[in-house]
């Protein structure tokens, strides 16, 4: 509850960005660079001088974009592939194996080398994250139906000549989709999470686009002298990590109240 | 246990050919040119076409895979595109300092999580089973970095306890060695206290409710032996398995926390090769770490073994 609360407030706050007192972003003002907080500037000036509140506000939206990308994509590349792998026992050894390597590479390196081959993108660093979350959703749906696939309905329906796809469509999609809706709300949270420290290792979104990742590496050199500027946009990306992780465990113990009891 | 050992040996072959395999398609899925963005944007066509022959882009596909995996079997991982140095050699410099800050987080994690998933296990539902499930959700949730930087501002800083970054090798003397890992193996370790708690707390829930346990209580063992012979060794599996999995996030979380903190590891070396698009090195690194998290886990599986030997391979 709590979590899908903090969360509403910052998605309603990124899609209102502009409404916030905030002003552009990526307007710089030399003549006020490295500002302590005051009234102009509620968390002071980096060193372009561009207000920091603006950007920490604006950069909740490229957190909140590439987080529900992810989840999205990921969730619908693994589940289709988690599907066809769990049902059809040719595909599976292989598809498994494919799967097995890509979980064998931790995901910022998997990212690191995808961007360091690109041109610098919100596009590419979606891409990237998403690659190495999908196996993660394969082993889930794959470990679903292959519980499934040996109920006494599904024989049933085998039986009277229901086709492969609609097995798959009306059977066991609808058994995948509970546990994978709180997969994807984890996701969710960790491609925020990977969005911003791939910006802050100088691999993710483009330094022209404010994302906390981004606005705490600019920080860094002054993180001595002035701790916040490095430490706001860090405790606004905790809360929305956090935030989201809160609601997926809501949204587990809603769907799920057998594991709930022992989580 | 040789035929268990050679068989698992075997099974892990498949996955370290399909990490070579990904790591050099990544390089020709990309989108664009590979040699023409990693020459940057000032490059001249000569410069392009310098690095696609240094690459070997300009060959057939099929030879420039085999010519790749010739060498790396002979443990030859390329060379630096920025400095010209052997890759394997870039690595091995680096090592030390990057086992040094993965084997102290092992030791603080194991050490702390496990003990704090099982008293939260023992006492469900009391104040310090909700403590250390809110410590789980928490670690999982805030970023590394960001802890690294409060933890400088708290111990380096306002306290001046520790040093703010950097390193200094073991052979330098343990307490300066000591004193420069602390923080980053504290940062490092709590996304992976919080995961390991977490799971020793569900297995710990899962084996307490077993008849076993009633029968240790009811024949007068002392609760510490309860938990620690009877509930713990048959809870065993899970934990360590998480272990093994979580290196993977561990692996991770160092490449940004070497940063953090400024320690020459092979995080930092990641860093600067993305930043001087030095492909060879990642393409390396890529294949250090990801052995390295199939080792881990062929370690676990070994493990099952002796935690339980009713497990047979």
């Amino acid at each position: 509850m709590i979590g899908g609360a903090l969360l509403l407030v910052i998605v309603l706050a990124s899609i209102a960005a502009p409404w916030l007192g905030t002003v552009d972003p990526i307007s710089i003002d030399p003549s006020h660079r490295l500002r302590g907080p005051s009234a102009d500037n509620w968390f002071g000036t980096d060193r372009f001088g561009r207000d920091l509140y603006s950007r920490v506000i604006y950069g909740g939206r490229i957190s909140l974009i590439v987080g529900l990308s992810v989840a999205a994509l990921a969730t619908l590349i693994g589940l289709a592939i988690g599907l066809v792998s769990g049902y059809l026992r040719a595909v599976d050894a292989v598809v498994m194996r494919v799967m097995d390597g890509m979980m064998a590479i931790p995901a910022i390196m998997l990212a690191i080398a995808l961007i360091a081959l690109s041109k610098a993108s919100v596009l590419i660093v979606i891409v990237a994250v998403t690659l190495p979350e999908v196996p993660r959703v394969v082993r889930l749906v794959r470990s679903i139906v292959l519980t499934i696939r040996e109920q006494p309905y599904i024989e049933a329906a085998t039986a009277i000549g229901t086709s492969v796809p609609r097995i798959m469509l009306r059977h066991l999609l609808p058994n995948a989709l509970p546990p994978l809706i709180v997969q994807a709300t984890y996701i969710c949270a960790s491609a925020v999470l990977i969005e911003a420290a791939l910006s802050f290792l100088g691999a993710g979104t483009p330094p022209e686009i404010p994302s906390w990742g981004n606005i705490m590496a600019e920080a860094r050199p002054y993180f001595q002298l002035k701790p916040w500027m490095v430490l706001l946009p860090g405790v606004f990306l905790a809360v929305t990590v956090l935030a989201i992780n809160l609601v997926g465990d809501g949204l587990r113990d809603m769907l799920d109240p057998r594991l709930a009891r022992r989580m | 246990m040789h035929v268990f050992l050679i068989r698992r040996l075997l099974a892990a072959v498949p996955v370290i050919v399909v990490v070579t395999i990904f790591v050099f398609a990544l390089l020709h899925l990309a989108p664009g040119d590979p040699a023409a963005i990693i020459a940057g944007d000032l490059a001249t066509a000569e410069d392009v076409a310098k690095i696609r022959a240094k690459l070997g882009l300009d060959q057939p596909l099929l030879i420039q895979f085999f010519t790749w995996i010739g060498q790396l079997v002979r443990g030859d991982l390329g060379n630096s595109i920025f400095s010209a140095h052997p890759v394997s050699e870039l690595i091995g410099q680096r090592l030390e300092p990057t086992l040094s800050l993965t084997l102290m987080t092992l030791f603080i994690s194991v050490l702390l999580a496990v003990p704090l998933g099982v008293i939260a296990a023992w006492r469900v539902g009391s104040w310090i089973d909700r403590a250390v499930m809110g410590f789980a959700v928490f670690g999982f949730s805030v970023p590394g970095f960001v802890i690294g930087y409060v933890l400088i501002w708290l111990f380096a800083i306002e306290l001046d306890w520790l040093p703010v970054q950097g390193y200094t090798p073991l052979s330098k003397g343990v307490w300066p060695w000591l004193s420069n890992i602390l923080l980053p193996s504290i940062t490092l370790a709590l996304a992976y206290m919080a995961l390991i708690a977490r799971i020793t707390r569900a297995a710990m829930l899962e084996t307490l409710s077993q008849d076993y346990i009633r029968t240790a209580h009811a024949k007068g063992l002392a609760t510490e032996d309860v938990l620690r012979r009877h509930a713990l060794r048959n809870a065993a599996i899970p934990i360590v398995t998480v272990i093994g999995i979580g290196v993977a996030l561990l692996i991770g979380g160092v490449v940004v926390t070497e940063s953090v903190f400024a320690i020459p590891g092979l995080g930092r070396l990641t860093v600067d090769a993305i930043l001087r698009r030095d492909y060879p090195v990642i393409q390396g690194i890529i294949l250090v770490f990801s052995g390295a998290y199939v080792v881990v886990n062929l370690v676990v599986d070994m493990l099952y073994t002796v935690l339980d030997p009713r497990i047979r391979y």
